[in-house]
């Protein structure tokens, strides 16, 4: 990288279905913690980059990086809008990283916002389904739940995994959110409880699928430098990776894992120059459970189809070998989609130092967050590190 | 929708037409206009694909998209060709319970669905099993 980046600070909404707040006034909230967080006056901020998927077809607002420097006093700094689906806050944030590392900016906002429950929860479906190809998946009867679907049963048939492990994801992902104050869910769930919820699209069911969220999150992006001499610790991005793959999933040789995830994933590292196995705590893209059993595989955590093992074996808990999902993840912290790359930024930039409640990861020094587009068409991964 | 964005596509969906790279000789499913192997434009032409296939995997859709909830349960499924191509599909005709992973199937050409009550019904390929 040109010039070392850190995060300086971070700032959320609850999430949740927020009925009595707009989009307008969750991003402003969210953007208020940030800046506060970092302690920096808002007329310091250099540009912004704003994830947010679909706010067309959930509030009938495009232009929407526009209408957030407007209503955040921010005019004129250039303010961009950025989507790649659910991915849309994690390429967010790697726009704001690539601004400062150049020197082009210093002060940089990455905000990423989705408002989902201005529209019925059909039309919201809908709405997700657009980050599949329309002519030749959702064409013939496919939804996300369908297409995450196909790679459980894929992943079941391959390797063993069983309906009970994908279950535990949530159970576990249910019981972390119980400890975060931000969290959509406070509500622990059991292994019975997510076999017997109603089929969506076997194997899933509904208690394997992520929710449909309100929430904004808000960091803020600055040199190394800067924040080295600033009061709070800094948390420098140590590595960024990025990557593509075909939008339908039947373009693909391999349906058990996301070549995405691992190509993201294997650049980041190089930039970090860490590895699978120095990673203390991650924040990974679990909108159905099958996901996240494929995520800890795709970014190294274990062997490929060893992941339903490793979550059965209690290794992905807090206090296991590699905590995967503190803050709830998508399941149980919920799924605001163009926010949900931010805030896994937040939470892992809250447990790096040390401020994660009764969620801390002991010790933790090195963390991941790892965001998804559609079925795996985008991948983001991002490391930091502490920075003292 | 307005009907052309139906009526383009209509000898893929009904014919099963995808394309062939004259130069590395893959077959692709569905169409494409540049070779994503050997990135090639010049020499893809129309390929009329083999109707039968095996399924790589499924689902069971209980909650149907828009347009959809009439057909539910309905079996949705990645099938791929005997020539080598991959699509989304259905499988039709049959208890869902008795779907498996490398079931042989063939294409059957069926009503997809319709855009509302006044709009354009649009048609295509669904398989059932051998």
């Amino acid at each position: 990288m040109m010039r070392e980046v850190a995060i300086i600070g971070v700032g959320m909404t609850k999430f949740g279905e927020l009925w009595d707040l707009s989009f307008r006034q969750m991003i402003i909230e969210a953007g208020a913690r940030a800046l506060e967080d970092a302690n920096i006056d808002g007329k310091q901020i250099d540009a912004m980059y704003v994830g947010n998927m679909s706010s067309g077809q959930f509030i009938s607002q495009e232009h929407t990086a526009s209408l957030i420097a407007d209503h955040a006093g921010l005019v004129p700094i250039p303010s961009t809008r950025v989507e790649g689906a659910c991915a849309s806050g994690g390429l967010a944030l790697r726009q704001a990283v690539i601004a400062v590392a150049s020197g082009i900016h210093d002060f940089v906002v990455a905000a990423g916002i989705e408002k989902m429950t201005d529209v019925m929860s059909e039309q919201a479906t809908g709405a997700l389904a657009t980050a599949a190809d329309q002519e030749w998946e959702v064409y013939a009867g496919a939804t996300f739940p369908g297409l995450y679907a196909l790679m459980a049963r894929r992943h079941m048939y391959e390797f063993g995994t069983t309906e009970e492990q994908m279950a535990m994801v949530a159970v576990k992902n249910h019981s972390n959110a119980c400890m975060n104050p931000c969290a959509q869910y406070h509500m622990k769930i059991t292994v019975e409880n997510v076999l017997k919820s109603p089929p969506v699209v076997l194997p899933l069911k509904l208690l394997d699928c992520s929710p449909i969220t309100d929430g904004a999150a808000c960091v803020v992006v600055a040199p190394a430098e800067k924040a080295r001499k600033m009061d709070r610790v800094p948390v420098l991005v140590a590595g960024t990776g990025q990557a593509s793959d075909t939008i339908s999933l039947h373009s693909r040789q391999s349906l058990t894992g996301l070549r995405a995830t691992v190509e993201a994933a294997r650049m980041a590292y190089k930039m970090a120059g860490v590895g699978p196995n120095d990673i203390d705590v991650a924040e990974v893209h679990d909108c159905f459970t099958i996901a996240e059993i494929m995520a800890i595989e795709d970014l190294g955590f274990c062997k490929k189809g060893e992941g339903g093992k490793l979550t059965e074996e209690g290794q992905t808990e807090i206090g296991g070998r590699i905590p995967v999902n503190t803050s709830g993840g998508l399941k149980g912290k919920g799924h605001p989609v163009g926010a949900t790359g931010i805030a896994q930024v937040v939470e892992i930039v809250q447990q790096l130092r040390g401020e994660a409640g009764k969620r801390q990861v002991k010790g933790a020094e090195i963390g991941l967050t790892h965001n998804v587009g559609g079925t795996g068409g985008t991948a983001v991964v991002h490391i930091f590190k502490r920075g003292d | 929708m307005a009907a052309p964005r139906f009526w383009r596509e209509i000898p893929n969906r009904y014919n099963l037409i995808g394309t062939k790279c004259g130069n590395c000789n893959k077959v692709l499913f569905p169409p494409r206009y540049i070779c994503p192997h050997c990135r090639r434009m010049g020499k893809l032409e129309p390929y009329k694909l083999s109707r039968r296939g095996k399924i790589v995997t499924y689902g069971v859709v209980h909650v149907a998209p828009e347009g959809f909830e009439d057909q539910v349960p309905y079996v949705l499924a990645i099938v791929e060709l005997e020539d080598g191509p991959r699509l989304t599909t259905q499988v039709v005709d049959c208890d869902p319970n008795e779907v498996k992973i490398g079931d042989e199937v063939e294409l059957v050409f069926r009503r997809i669905g319709s855009d509302n009550e006044d709009g354009v019904i649009y048609y295509g390929f669904k398989f059932r099993k051998v």
